[in-house]
């Protein structure tokens, strides 16, 4: 199964001659579209790189302070989770596709991790989380006697 | 205001670059309207507004940090952002002013002083 983002209907392709085995993947993506009960969920962009030392996520987020980010770490999975609070509430909007209000998102990492060893920063949009992996997750050369 | 969308055909999607449409919200102010465009990965020096002949585009392409290691699982399409937007005749072009902050660009588009409500005396 393949992971679909959320993207504006007007760019979302759907082929309508494809087998109708994946049917049931393109009605659960066009429900996703709609949102479940008229609600909107918002659910930031999220990626994770690995290397030999170091686990990094990145997630968008464009508008935010890093005030309002909160981050948590357990059973080998991070969390990431925040608000964003609309300024003026009463506003004459024209148009409107930005998310406000809270969202969260909890990825499982590739590999063990320090958990005291977190650096975050928010740049440019984009959340940076970098993790060093635990000694035992890191690859080591055997030496052969 | 209304929007034209430039979408590229799927098929012939190897000739043109594509944009990924970045969300976007406007809303009025008592001189004109605010634009907000959600552009995460995108600095000042990426930032491309034109005005012509009534349609405003908005481009953004993003900075590229050098990341280590490779992608176990990603989302990002981490492709550049635009949008065109038709701008109502009311908006006076030569006062459009632009900043971006984290990754979100607001626009502000300032009504012409002749589009604005006046009041009219009967002489």
């Amino acid at each position: 199964m393949s992971i679909i983002r959320y993207r504006t209907p007007e760019l979302a392709t759907w082929t309508p001659f494809d087998r109708l085995s994946p049917l049931r993947e393109l009605l659960d993506s066009a429900y996703r579209l709609t949102g479940s009960a008229g609600s909107r969920v918002w659910s930031p962009a999220l990626d994770v790189y690995e290397d030999a030392d170091e686990v990094t996520v990145k997630v968008e987020l464009a508008g935010m302070k890093k005030e309002d980010f909160e981050l948590s770490l357990a059973d080998g999975a991070l969390t990431v989770s925040g608000k964003r609070e609309l300024k003026e509430e009463n506003r004459e909007s024209f148009r409107s596709e930005r998310f406000f209000g809270s969202f969260s998102r909890a990825v499982a990492l590739p590999a063990p991790v320090k958990s005291d060893d977190v650096k975050a920063s928010y740049e440019d949009g984009i959340l940076t989380v970098v993790l060093q992996k635990a000694d035992e997750a890191k690859p080591r050369k055997i030496t052969v006697n | 205001m209304s929007q034209t969308e430039t979408t590229t055909n799927r098929t012939t999607a190897a000739a043109h670059l594509e944009y990924v449409v970045p969300a976007v919200d406007i809303h009025h102010t008592p001189d004109g309207f605010t634009l907000e465009a959600e552009m995460p990965g995108v600095r000042k020096e990426g930032v491309e507004i034109t005005y012509d002949d009534g349609k405003l585009t908005l481009t953004g392409h993003r900075a590229h940090p050098v990341q280590a290691g490779t992608a176990v699982y990603a989302e990002s399409v981490g492709q550049a952002y635009r949008r065109v937007f038709d701008l109502d005749l009311s908006v006076d072009a030569g006062k459009i002013k632009a900043t971006i902050d984290q990754g979100l660009l607001t626009v502000c588009l300032p009504k012409a002083e002749s589009s604005k409500p006046r009041k009219i005396e009967v002489g």
